[in-house]
């Protein structure tokens, strides 16, 4: 009887339960869910508690993107229900692994559906047209679902259209354990209703009535009061017969252990450079001058959660791998939009991606990585974009303007023609500051105004062309900010690398030691002997190859580590990178 | 009457728990409550005349008076109630009078207790703001009096005491000295090298039901005891709603029941030193 239960679409709301910006408590045969609807329209159905210490998330705050547990503020994306943010650790990126347990949905005639182990389709009742329904307030009984609906089976009402006779005969068209198709008539009238039983637990139920054809304004009020008055009375009845036998036991949900890596609180996952994810090019467009706009569909399924700040590698027709940022804002989970910049004089990646790639397309992607983290406890951050660099400052500045943050963006481009993305930029009101065809010197300029006034927690964020993102980083410096307050990210390394050296690397974890060859990298090395790292770029800019130095002197060749991190020895991008020591020692 | 599971924990069973605020407790006026799932009634004959009764068999508890509390033992004591030596300093008010019932397992009370991370979601303008989030880390140790203490915890506060101006960044000292007792130690806004004192014994009602009584050693400067009062007050009925809400009610011990952060390093620790004791009582025993 369980297993039949689990395996069908029960309703567990109406569609009226889920007004703008609000969290419903459901439940069905007896596990809890948080039911929310973003303000893109997605109805997401959660386990209705918090990863992190358990506490009921229909308790949490909808902002329409994203649902924020009230305990201790972690964000949990609409669509994936992937954790986004962990206020505690602001610097860091959440484990992508962090993600919520999720319930298929569908809303059928006015209800939400749902099923823990779905099988089949939400049931079809003939003669009922969707749309024109009216749905009926939720009636909990405390009785068995099948009880409830043994006994829905003799319930009398009139039709709409006579609903002050008293002499309508009332026809079962249809009877299960969950449902009952009653139809009811008098004279000239005809209604059709259909009850659905909601088993909230062994002994509660929910009576979910729906009526064919809509009825308006002090009619619909009668009908309304009318079903609510037969339906309270057909309450009062099932309980006292329910009364009579033994209450069975209430269900105990298993509720799902989350995995071995997050109860250590793990490094990020090791993977190669996969593309795991298909996805097809929805729309492509001009997002300005010299930019193409792709909005990335999944072929099927969701694709994974993504924080601010993050990049997927896209791999190209033309067999190139390219890494480009994603501008989503909060809780916008159905595709990944990016805004390429068409580089004639480079290998050819943007070049395909303007050219070669059409709308329909399918193409590979990883799944997104974040090695550009948005802090979110910051009194005001200041976001510094030169060109294609607003990509990933435009998903971070969506982010702060969703959370009611403080925090500027300056847009620097040759003129209006060449600011990208219009319609997401317009979202973000007066913080948006454009400064449109400065020489250098006059940038040069414009940045010191920005960057005077450094305070305590402050921070900034930089992404641009490289000789751009050099002056800011010098200017900041000089306006005394803090390299820990200065956050950057390059579209590529430009540093020409210097692959002469050959060394030994120790890998301290992996008992294993190698040698590293002139024309080889660390990564290059590694991966021929069966070490499996994740990396992205392989050019020193992107940060995913990022290893612990335990022993020995790096020779930084990247551009991804700040001048502390470079001095403190401890780090090393390994697909560039070298040693300057005979010997390395990394932790892996 | 009860149907509470009882408790099979020794360490528990043989040791002092507050069961009531002696200023909650009238002469003629039984007090009905529970400790570890067995209902008990407290008696009072006189001012000096308390008596703790087991309401299953009648049987007299044995119990004693500290730090303005009721305290009781439904075994044989092993140890002395918990040694609170700033309750002997002079220059303190010593406050107790709150005794919140939670529905919650009082170790997850505890924890909550031990958690800096939910000052700026929870306390909101008091003992924390967003977006000042960030749980810097600190140190934890099990010292060899089996106690855990977490030291270097710093959090900024906008309002972190009754007679805080304005927002500082407050020191913390945590110690967990009994399963179901812990202290805080927080800097004095006056006297900025002493510390105020809270120790919170938790009163386990049954698995699922706690008491909290905080047990407050303040220093006296520019402050009263209603000051005191009403703002521990309202921290816990903030805490309250939270509790109430964590599903479900007993602590968990498996390691992969929840999804702890490195804020959570007292947590994790505590958890571990529970499950070694072993505490089952207000637990989930962790799956093996």
């Amino acid at each position: 009887m369980l297993d039949l239960a689990k395996s069908r679409w029960h309703p567990i709301a109406a569609a009226h339960d889920l007004p703008l910006r609000h969290v419903f408590h459901g439940q069905l045969l007896g596990r809890e869910f948080a039911v929310w609807r973003a303000d893109d329209g997605y109805v997401n159905i959660w386990e209705n508690r918090c990863l992190h210490r358990g506490v009921r998330l229909s308790i949490g705050i909808n902002d329409g993107r994203e649902l924020k547990c009230q305990y201790h503020g972690w964000r949990y994306s609409n669509r994936t229900a992937g954790c986004t943010y962990i206020p505690a650790h602001p610097a860091d990126a959440p484990a992508r692994t962090i993600t919520n347990r999720t319930f298929a949905a569908i809303e059928r005639y006015g209800l939400v559906w749902s099923a823990e182990e779905p099988q089949g389709e939400v049931p079809e009742v003939a003669g009922l047209a969707e749309g024109r329904l009216l749905a009926l307030r939720g009636i909990p009984v405390n009785a068995p679902a099948d009880v409830v609906a043994a006994r829905l089976k003799g319930y009398r009402f009139q039709p709409s259209g006579r609903i002050d006779g008293s002499a309508a005969k009332v026809a079962v068209e249809a009877a299960s354990t969950f449902s009952v198709v009653l139809r009811s008539s008098e004279a000239d009238a005809t209604t059709l209703a259909v009850f659905f039983v909601q088993p909230v637990d062994s002994n509660r139920s929910v009576i979910r009535g729906v009526l064919d054809g809509q009825v308006e304004g002090a009619a619909r009020l009668a009908v309304l009061r009318h079903h609510n008055e037969l339906l309270s009375r057909l309450r009062l009845a099932v309980e006292a017969e329910a009364a009579r036998e033994p209450a069975p036991a209430p269900l105990e949900p298993v509720i799902e252990r989350v995995s071995p890596e997050l109860a250590e609180m793990p490094e990020e996952s090791k993977h190669g450079r996969k593309a795991t994810i298909r996805v097809e090019v929805a729309r492509k467009w001009l997002a300005a001058d010299g930019i193409a706009g792709f909005e990335l569909r999944p072929i099927k399924g969701l694709l994974p959660t993504f924080q601010p700040g993050a990049h997927i590698d896209v791999h190209l027709p033309n067999g190139l791998i390219r890494q480009y940022s994603i501008t989503n804002g909060p809780g916008e989970s159905d595709s990944y939009v990016i805004g390429v910049k068409l580089e004639r004089d480079s290998k050819g990646g943007s070049t395909c991606l303007h050219e070669t790639v059409r709308e329909g397309d399918v193409l590979a992607i990883s799944e997104p990585r974040n090695n550009f983290p948005l802090r979110r406890d910051s009194v005001k951050t200041i976001f510094i974009a030169g060109g294609i660099g607003i990509t990933p400052l435009l998903a971070m500045a969506q982010a702060l303007n969703n959370q009611n943050l403080v925090h500027e963006l300056h847009y620097f481009a040759q003129n209006e023609a060449q600011l990208a993305f219009p319609e997401k930029t317009s979202t973000l009101g007066a913080s948006l500051k454009p400064h449109l065809g400065l020489s250098p010197d006059q940038t040069g300029a414009k940045l010191r105004e920005i960057l005077s006034g450094y305070g305590p927690d402050k921070h900034v964020y930089l992404c641009g062309p490289g000789p751009m993102l050099e002056a800011a980083r010098h200017i900041a410096a000089e306006m005394g900010w803090p390299e820990t307050a200065v956050h950057f990210e390059y579209f590529k390394n430009t540093n020409v690398i210097d692959d002469s050296t050959s060394f030994e690397v120790a890998l301290a974890r992996s008992c294993m030691t190698l040698t590293v060859p002139a024309g080889k990298t660390i990564l290059e090395v590694m991966r021929d002997a069966g070490i499996d790292m994740p990396s992205s770029c392989e050019q020193g800019a992107c940060g995913t190859c990022l290893a612990t130095v335990i022993e020995g002197e790096p020779d930084h060749q990247d551009v991804y580590l700040n001048d502390a991190e470079r001095k403190s020895g401890t780090k090393i991008m390994t697909c560039v990178s070298r040693a300057k020591s005979a010997r390395l020692v990394l932790d892996l | 009457m009860s149907t509470a599971a009882l408790c099979s924990d020794r360490v528990l069973l043989n040791d002092w728990h507050v069961v009531a605020d002696l200023a909650n407790l009238s002469v003629g006026a039984p007090f009905h409550t529970r400790l570890l799932g067995v209902d008990i009634t407290i008696h009072c004959r006189g001012r000096y005349n308390k008596e703790v009764v087991r309401d299953d068999t009648g049987a007299l508890v044995t119990s004693t008076k500290r730090y303005g509390f009721l305290w009781a033992c439904l075994g044989k004591p092993e140890r002395d109630i918990v040694f609170v030596p700033e309750a002997e300093e002079g220059d303190r008010y010593l406050v107790t009078g709150g005794s919140i019932a939670v529905k919650v397992s009082g170790l997850r009370m505890v924890e909550n207790f031990l958690d800096m991370g939910h000052f700026p979601f929870v306390h909101t303008g008091w003992l924390g703001d967003e977006p000042h989030t960030e749980v810097a880390p600190y140190k934890v140790e099990l010292t060899a009096a089996d106690e855990l203490v977490a030291t270097e915890c710093k959090f900024y506060q906008p309002v972190a005491s009754p007679t805080a101006k304005g927002g500082f960044v407050v020191d913390y000292i945590y110690k967990v000295t009994r399963p179901y007792t812990v202290a805080l130690y927080k800097s004095n806004p006056v006297q900025k090298d002493r510390l105020d004192v809270i120790t919170l014994f938790v009163q386990p009602v049954d698995e699922d039901n706690c008491v909290a009584h905080p047990f407050l050693a303040y220093l006296k400067d520019g402050i009263d005891e209603a000051g005191i009062r009403s703002f521990m007050q309202l921290i816990f009925a903030q805490d309250k709603p939270i509790l109430e809400n964590q599903v479900p009610r007993r602590l968990p011990l498996d390691p992969r029941a929840e999804t702890p952060i490195r804020a959570d390093a007292v947590a994790v620790l505590y958890r571990r030193w529970l499950r070694d004791k072993p505490v089952t009582y207000g637990a989930i025993p962790a799956r093996m």
